[in-house]
């Protein structure tokens, strides 16, 4: 049975480029806007891509900034210094 | 475990300013960055001619021989507007303030020997008025150049050097006991001191350079890549015993250098890359004023490591390279 892997984040400046980064990595992830957030789902797993969001974000970024506009999460969780995912796989 | 937040969304009726969303081709949520530059400059309906230059209109793409569909292209991938580009500097701002405190703390000054004073005194002083310089070119093309895009990063980074000259004035400060006779002295140098008048008419030529494209290339590649670099980045060996203090003092010049040139490396590039006509301008622009700062600097290095003007040939080899990856034929 497959589960959706999901990251829910704020809405804002800081977020949209991460937002945009996931939606073009993640084929099939769907997105729920709701206000001052967005719900992105995805079959099994969701990845965030540090090359990807700095590209769109025009400086270094650390994965790890993701918590500043982290709402919730579901999925079990692995970063590292090129990454942010969560997947349901073991 | 999944928290479901069910709620109601409304629709906002725009997105954003109908000027953006026409460039970004929907009306989709635009970045700050976007919403501070794309169009923002006037383009038409000017009042008057102004009368010291009645052959252009304020706002000009004639002012610079090279030629630009949309001067809206060469965006900065820093993605700088007036809030973004003042955190960033507040921060760079607070490590310099720190290294200063620290050098008093520590009395670092007073622990260096006469000859490293002397140094310093002779040849990073006068960078002050190099970097004044700098600013009029900055705020020249700031003036005289077309588009937001190009614009506005340009009269920020004219704001950078005169941090910049602040900084080495404190230095200076820091050396003389708060007295400020050793800036009078470094103007002095400046001014006479033979090892700096190549670069003296270097940064001096090029504030009448009328061209704000041509005066880009040569500010932002040559002078910043050949004479900024020499100095800052590459004659540790000038310091003779305290490379480490100058090193600290002058973080914020090295942290503003990578941080500027992905800026004005990028809007080369992109220029460039526009047509044959825009690459063989801006190429021959390149390699007359590398050449120039490099025979310009060549005393200066000679005369700060006794190395014959080596270093500076070394700095203008690292430049060509630079240049060469940005597509122009040197």
């Amino acid at each position: 049975m497959s589960q959706l892997a999901s990251l829910t984040l704020y809405h804002n400046d800081e977020a949209r480029p991460i937002i945009e980064a996931i939606i073009a990595d993640n084929p099939g992830v769907r997105v729920l806007n709701m206000p001052g957030a967005v719900k992105l789902d995805c079959e099994g797993a969701l990845v965030v891509k540090r090359a990807s969001v700095e590209e769109r974000l025009g400086r270094e970024w650390d994965p790890q900034e993701i918590h500043l506009v982290l709402i919730s999460m579901a999925g079990h969780l692995d970063e590292d210094d090129d990454q942010f995912s969560v997947s349901w796989k073991h | 475990m999944t928290v479901q937040i069910k709620t109601i969304d409304m629709e906002p009726k725009r997105q954003t300013f109908g000027h953006v969303a026409r460039r970004l081709g929907a009306d989709k949520p635009a970045t700050r960055y976007q919403e501070a530059t794309l169009d923002v400059q006037a383009t038409a309906n000017f009042h008057y001619k102004p009368l010291w230059e009645p052959e252009y209109w304020v706002y000009d793409t004639r002012k610079t021989a090279v030629v630009m569909e949309d001067w809206y292209k060469p965006l900065d991938p820093r993605q700088f507007y007036y809030a973004t580009y003042n955190i960033s500097r507040a921060n760079m701002n607070q490590s310099a303030e720190r290294a200063f405190v620290f050098a008093e703390e520590r009395g670092l000054i007073e622990k260096i020997s006469p000859e490293a004073r002397k140094q310093i005194e002779t040849f990073l002083l006068p960078l002050r008025h190099l970097h004044w310089g700098a600013n009029m070119n900055m705020t020249e093309i700031a003036q005289r150049g077309y588009g937001a895009a190009v614009t506005a990063p340009c009269i920020f980074s004219a704001g950078d050097h005169l941090g910049m000259a602040q900084i080495v004035s404190r230095i200076g400060l820091l050396l003389d006991g708060q007295t400020g006779v050793s800036l009078d002295m470094a103007k002095e140098v400046w001014i006479n001191d033979p090892a700096w008048q190549g670069v003296r008419k270097l940064i001096e030529d090029s504030l009448v350079e009328r061209d704000f494209f041509q005066l880009f290339v040569a500010q932002t590649l040559a002078i910043n890549g050949v004479v900024f670099d020499l100095v800052y980045k590459m004659s540790d060996a000038a310091w003779k015993d305290a490379p480490i203090t100058v090193a600290m003092l002058t973080e914020f010049m090295s942290d503003w250098r990578a941080d500027e040139s992905k800026w004005s490396d990028s809007v080369i590039k992109t220029v460039a890359a526009e047509s044959p006509e825009n690459k063989a301008l801006v190429s021959q622009w390149a390699a007359e004023w590398i050449s120039r700062a490099v025979e310009a600097a060549k005393p200066l290095s000679a005369a700060m490591l006794g190395d014959n003007g080596a270093l500076a040939e070394a700095a203008g080899d690292a430049v060509k390279a630079r240049a060469k990856n940005l597509g122009l034929t040197l």
